[in-house]
């Protein structure tokens, strides 16, 4: 066991961290809503490499891992930067997979930004695909067909089209079928495989993005109870909000260490690294959410205000992992993972608990 | 980072298991059960008797030759086999303390006695009217001559009944800031003017009110300065919350085993447990609170094995643990559905009852310890650096 992280990630944390700090201010934040990308930032962050960090050097990617992976998408959740970091990676790695090594072309330099949509086609249609609207590439499971839908890039810069307007000031678009060419990229059994290996992934890195914005989300609700005062007193001083947040505290701890973990899972090849990842998206988001939503609480009459960016984190809390659909059947999925069934249940074994 | 846990302990488990086999009355574990004490005064002499109490303790105050890894492997197994061993970890933690704070002479009489078996010593802390708040404490010691006289009452002096001395906080001077007029003393529980009253106890535990009236000891039997009890508190303290350190798991755990009934179980509608949306949530959940608690368990056991001191770690562990060992109670017991309120006595209670009894133990996990507030309060104040609730005095 160990639990720390080695010289060269925490030289990296900390580089990425001084990265979107200086770049995804919260003026910046603010100025790319309510699309939510900004190309400037997208075309530096790919400057350093970060884009492509996960790919295979072969397809000009950094080799990185999933903990380094993870460890970046904790600062760019940390700072809620308007680029889809986490698509960009769990799309770009199902290419590699899938040995499609000529989509993978611009990606590293940021020019081609492949993504992935969450859900299944339904009449024809992506709908709301997670950076959809700035997206060259959309991979995606219709029925046993992994496939690559690709856009030529336009004349007119990103985006390609109207967002849908949502609350979480993301790039979401639906796309249809027939949007751009058709690559087919695995079928069968193969195709669902190299889908839900990425999907596991996305859960991981939005799992690892999601804790960064809680991590923030806290910090601020802590220095605004700190300087707040109603009658007489700093309200940090009331226990009713010291308690909430001791608890914000130790599910976030629990939840930065869930991350860590199913990342060394899925690098190390463990087993249990699908449960994992799902464990550690659904922690996140719901520690996360619950972070936002008692810092804003905490903030009163202002926390409604847009003045104040308790309401960026927010409303991105909830609306990151809902990309996914309904957290409840990824709960239900979770259940499955890790309470495997030991074979067929045999009829007559079962018994009757005579209740209703 | 790597977060594989390793057995430290692999070696020496059959080796452990198979002095159970051996040693272990299986009648204990029910006695231990029913009685609701859970001090087997058997096991304790024969554990003490080979040796295995002294393991890894310095030779001058009864240390053995015993292998200290073989000795925590045994006490591993015994508690797998259903047994628990209170008697020993309340004096293993006093006696720790005292290796620290009390006078050479001491050290050699009540450390060597406990590691020989022959001293069972329990915890004095907790009083009618105050728990969390234990520097609080009531009962007076009076000083007269080279001997103290002692008046008051102590609340959930567990195994009492079965102990020969009580480690006692009381109150030696009133005079002065609570914290300053606290003394501590090593109690003989057969002093004339001690009484002890069983109290039982939610989970099944019978522990204690015992009552001190003009009980005499000699200056001998304090433990640090006069006014210090504060200071030796310290140190008691945090044998108290390193104490728990979750031990190794054998076999499936409780969710398993209720998961695994909900997969071979129908209802009334022909519909298995198991698919119903709303048990796989509530199994998922569970998981993930397991997961989060083994974490940040793993992290306070790593902290200590690189040196470090696990301080506020340690109370988000407790924190976390047990009130989500809670939920999950709760939870698998709403899974087994009506007949989850059979107690073992019954012929068909789900799992003999083991959900039903873990719900009704589980109470306490938030209490004791440290409760759950003031574990809050600790990480409210030494993480989040927000100011002290309570006036400090």
């Amino acid at each position: 066991m160990d639990l720390s992280l080695s010289e060269d990630q925490q030289t990296l944390r900390t580089a990425f961290a001084e990265f979107f700090d200086k770049e995804a201010t919260v003026d910046r934040v603010r100025a790319a809503e309510p699309l939510g990308f900004d190309q400037d930032l997208w075309a530096k962050l790919a400057g350093t490499g970060a884009v492509a960090m996960g790919l295979p050097e072969e397809a000009g990617g950094g080799g990185a891992t999933n903990l380094d992976l993870a460890l970046v998408a904790e600062q760019y959740g940390r700072r809620l930067a308007p680029v889809p970091f986490v698509e960009c990676a769990a799309a770009g790695a199902i290419l590699a997979a899938a040995d499609a090594t000529d989509l993978l072309d611009g990606v590293a330099d940021g020019s081609t930004l492949p993504t992935l949509a969450l859900s299944p086609p339904r009449d024809g249609r992506l709908p709301l695909v997670p950076a959809g609207a700035v997206a060259e590439i959309v991979v995606a499971l219709d029925g046993d067909r992994l496939i690559a839908l690709r856009r030529e890039p336009g004349p007119r810069p990103r985006p390609y089209v109207a967002a849908s307007p949502n609350f979480g000031s993301s790039p979401l678009a639906d796309w249809s079928l027939t949007d751009g060419e058709r690559i087919e990229l695995a079928a069968g059994p193969r195709a669902v495989q190299l889908y839900q290996d990425g999907v596991s992934q996305w859960k991981l890195l939005t799992g690892a993005a999601l804790g960064g914005l809680r991590a923030s989300a806290l910090e601020l609700g802590v220095s605004y109870v700190k300087a707040r005062k109603a009658f007489g007193v700093i309200i940090g001083s009331f226990q009713a909000i010291q308690h909430r947040l001791a608890d914000l505290v130790v599910a976030g701890d629990g939840a930065q260490l869930l991350v860590y973990e199913a990342a060394w899972a899925r690098d190390t090849g463990q087993p249990e690294a699908a449960a994992l990842a799902s464990m550690a998206f659904l922690f996140n988001a719901d520690t996360a959410f619950r972070t936002t939503r008692e810092c804003l609480q905490f903030h009163g009459g202002y926390g409604v205000t847009l003045e104040y960016d308790i309401q960026l984190y927010f409303r991105r809390a909830k609306a990151w992992p809902l990309a996914l659909g309904d957290p409840k059947r990824e709960y239900q999925r979770l259940a499955d993972l890790a309470y495997p069934q030991s074979g067929p249940v045999k009829e007559d074994t079962v018994k009757d608990t005579g209740e209703e | 980072m790597d977060f594989k846990d390793v057995d430290k302990l692999a070696e020496y488990r059959q080796g452990a298991r198979d002095w159970v086999d051996k040693h272990v009355d299986p009648a204990w574990a029910e006695q231990q059960r029913t009685s609701g004490s859970y001090h087997t005064p058997e096991l304790h002499a024969l554990l003490a008797e080979q040796g295995w109490f002294g393991a890894g303790w310095p030779a001058e105050y009864g240390g053995t030759a015993n292998d200290p890894d073989m000795a925590a492997a045994l006490i591993e197994e015994i508690e797998g086999a259903g047994l628990h061993l209170d008697g020993w970890y309340t004096t293993r933690m006093i006696a720790s303390t005292l290796l620290r704070t009390a006078t050479e002479e001491q050290k050699r009489a009540y450390v060597g006695g406990a590691l020989r078996g022959e001293i069972v010593i329990v915890l004095g802390y907790s009083e009618p009217d105050s728990g969390s708040d234990v520097a609080a404490a009531k009962t007076r010691s009076q000083r007269d001559g080279d001997e103290w006289l002692i008046n008051g009452q102590k609340m959930f002096t567990s195994t009492a009944h079965r102990a020969t001395h009580v480690f006692m906080l009381t109150r030696s001077n009133t005079e002065v800031p609570k914290h300053k007029g606290l003394t501590t003393f090593m109690v003989p529980l057969a002093s004339p003017g001690v009484e002890i009253r069983p109290v039982y106890t939610l989970g099944g535990q019978r522990t204690n009110a015992t009552f001190y009236g003009d009980v005499r000891v000699p200056d001998a039997a304090r433990i640090g300065p006069v006014d210090g009890g504060w200071g030796v508190m310290h140190v008691a303290l945090v044998f108290e919350r390193s104490g728990s350190g979750g031990g190794r798991r054998s076999g499936p755990t409780l969710a398993e085993r209720v998961a695994s009934w909900a997969q071979q179980t129908r209802r009334d509608d022909g519909t298995r447990v198991y698919d119903d949306a709303t048990v796989k949530e509530r199994l998922a959940r569970i998981a993930i609170d397991a997961e989060v608690s083994r974490l940040l368990g793993l992290r306070t056991a790593w902290i200590s094995a690189t040196g470090g001191l696990p301080g506020t770690e340690g109370s988000e562990t407790k924190l976390f643990s047990a009130e989500s060992a809670q939920r999950q109670h709760w939870d698998l017991l709403d899974i087994l559905g009506a007949e989850a309120v059979l107690r073992r006595e019954a012929d068909d209670a789900p799992l003999t009852a083991a959900v039903e009894e873990a719900f009704r133990r589980g109470v306490v996990g938030t209490i004791y310890g440290g409760s759950s507030e003031i574990m809050r309060e600790i990480v409210a104040e030494r993480v989040l650096g927000l100011p002290r609730v309570r006036a400090r005095n």
